[in-house]
């Protein structure tokens, strides 16, 4: 019996990238405290990128080889390949953009590299997981180091507040998933999916009362973690008094991972009660996105601004989540790698502008970038454009594609609104092209410093990728279909 | 099915009556004297020194958690020595490894002065 317990070599190769990025962590954290302050500069950001692109370069090479591992509690597919590489990009772009503002604070540490690493980690843990209680493992591993970097700058009270905000109320969204996967274990007897999808399929199935109320308890945890309104209310606190590249970090990469499991838990087990659950999604889809939208109208801080435009955002992937289809789910899958690209962008330019202290994080603050870092101005034109919509963008294609999709399941009421809010959408992403364009420049822009070496990097890529993603949709969405059309079956 | 649940439920509702019904009647017949020996310790206690509400030193946190990890790590090493002959070596590995994790932690934790008292 020991010696089945030991997993194949193919199964730990198939938890790879994971492994790599533990190891990486737990490499940052002992070299750290062996060679106490006098490592060279930056030296363990350098350690973490080693990691991260070594675990992309893993998970691309993983995908070769498809299949369960542990006793099918991971089940790498081409939905979890995606995913992961989605999340280890965002680590990547994060890191780059990390190294200035950390040494601008006083705060280059090596714990921040290790936390992004191990949160990147418990990401990949998440997305291939095929298990309820991996996911929840995975769950707490990415949410634990993101609760520890939003409080990163421990003598600024913003940051404090928020870290304690994320930290409470995450951990009772947590609560709620957890209690809804005890709810689907007492009704099906067992916490791996595709056992659950064969249970609830049978004809003498689990009672779909008891279904339903799992269903809820885990919706009320997704709809937290990612965002969705009514369970909004955390973001905007959070996301402003974060270190920006933290804020960039989980508002692309653990909203990623959450919204992920959401698919293929809610796709995969929760399909033959979709009637029941699809008018719910609709409603938080059609909230998320007005809420969100409408809120960022008036906001005059740009972190908040961007936070309840990722409200909306999530809102966008709720309408793909509601279409029920194989289409659905690849337009949710491309609209996720496309947003997570923007986003770290828009915000790698923030923490460019912001300041020691963050002093300028004002939409006013941005007065004649235009003027003064052309390049700068355009890369944040191509993030803004792209959250907007505007075609050659990553952001129209999946907006196109999510909108498609809707429309194929006959939801043309959420389709006509989804696209309204769009419209209200472009103005508060205009305005900040405007002002960036067509304003002396002012305090902010006066005295920036030149483009640090590592910001370059994340905005340039991080571009290119969404640029990329708007040219030619076609690869990465014909992925995208062909992973969404196997998935849990 | 809900049937077999009566019982508990009378049980329930039993045990929320009484001590209501049992702490209003002792308020009703008993005398009520307070007195400063009443709020002593009853005998064999210890005497109270200070206010239980006192500042102590916020490294207490800090041993407190270390305890627990090392806490933790004996309750996990139990399970493993008793089945030692049955695991064999892939035991011996498995043990190795949460150990190896764990004493990087302790490693880590030294380093950073985590065991410095003031």
């Amino acid at each position: 019996m020991p010696a089945n317990l030991f997993p194949a070599p193919v199964e730990i190769f198939r938890f790879l990238p994971e492994i790599i990025l533990a190891l990486g962590g737990t490499l940052i954290m002992v070299l750290e405290a062996l060679t106490g302050d006098r490592q060279p500069k930056n030296a363990l950001g350098h350690v973490s990128l080693a990691a991260l692109f070594a675990a992309l370069v893993a998970a691309v090479a993983v995908h070769g080889s498809p299949g369960p591992a542990f006793s099918s509690m991971l089940l790498v597919d081409g939905f979890a390949t995606f995913f992961r590489v989605v999340v280890i990009a965002v680590g990547i772009l994060t890191v780059f953009s990390s190294y200035r503002y950390l040494s601008r604070e006083g705060a280059n540490t090596g714990e921040y590299y290790a936390l992004v690493l191990f949160s990147v980690a418990g990401q990949g843990v998440m997305v291939t997981a095929n298990e309820l209680i991996m996911i929840f493992i995975g769950l707490e591993i990415s949410s634990i180091a993101t609760y520890v970097m939003a409080g990163l700058l421990r003598d600024d009270a913003r940051a404090n507040e928020s870290a304690l905000k994320y930290f409470l109320l995450g951990s009772f969204a947590t609560a709620f998933l957890l209690y809804g996967i005890a709810f689907l274990y007492g009704a099906t007897g067992t916490t791996n999916l595709t056992a659950i999808r064969e249970t609830v399929l049978r004809a003498d199935g689990p009672s779909p009362l008891l279904l339903g109320l799992a269903a809820a308890l885990m919706l009320v945890g997704f709809g937290f973690k990612i965002s969705s309104a009514p369970f909004q209310m955390w973001a905007p606190d959070v996301y402003q008094g974060a270190p920006t590249p933290v804020t960039a970090f989980m508002s692309a990469g653990p909203k990623a991972a959450a919204f992920a499991i959401f698919l293929r838990v809610f796709v995969t087990i929760f399909e033959p009660i979709g009637d029941r659950w699809e008018p719910i999604i609709w409603v938080f889809a059609l909230a998320s996105m007005t809420i969100g939208n409408f809120a960022a109208l008036t906001q005059s801080n740009v972190k908040r601004m961007l936070a309840y435009s990722s409200i909306a955002h999530a809102g966008y992937v709720l309408v793909a989540l509601c279409a029920r289809s194989d289409i659905g789910t690849a337009a949710a899958m491309f609209y996720l790698a496309a947003y997570a690209l923007m986003n770290v962008g828009a915000f790698a330019v923030v923490a460019y502008i912001c300041g020691k202290g963050e002093k300028y994080v004002g939409i006013d603050d941005l007065a004649g970038l235009g003027s003064r870092r052309p390049a700068v101005a355009a890369a944040l034109t191509i993030f803004l454009c792209s959250l907007i919509g505007v075609p050659l963008t990553g952001g129209f294609f999946g907006k196109f594609y999510i909108f498609k999709a809707a429309l194929e399941s006959k939801l043309i009421w959420l389709t006509v609104l989804g696209l309204l809010n769009s419209a209200v959408a472009a103005y508060y992403y205009l305005r900040m092209l405007v002002v960036m364009y067509m304003r002396e420049p002012g305090e902010a822009t006066e005295n920036l410093e030149p483009l640090p070496a590592g910001l370059r990097t994340a905005l340039f890529t991080s571009a290119a990728g969404v640029l990329l993603l708007g040219i030619f949709p076609s690869r990465i969405l014909e992925f995208a279909v062909q992973s969404a059309k196997l998935f849990g079956r | 099915m809900p049937e077999g649940y009566l019982p508990l439920f009378l049980f329930l509702i039993v045990a929320m009556i009484f001590p209501v019904v049992a702490l209003g009647f002792a308020k009703l017949l008993r005398p009520s004297l307070p007195s400063g020996a009443k709020l002593e310790a009853y005998e064999c206690g210890i005497k109270a020194a200070s206010n239980a509400r006192g500042r102590y030193t916020v490294r207490f946190y800090i041993v407190a958690i270390l305890f627990v990890i090392f806490d933790v790590e004996t309750i996990f090493l139990f399970p493993w020595a008793v089945r030692n002959q049955a695991l064999g070596w892939f035991g011996v590995a498995e043990i190795a490894v949460f150990l190896l994790i764990l004493i990087v932690g302790y490693v880590w934790a030294y380093r950073k002065g985590a065991f410095e008292w003031v």
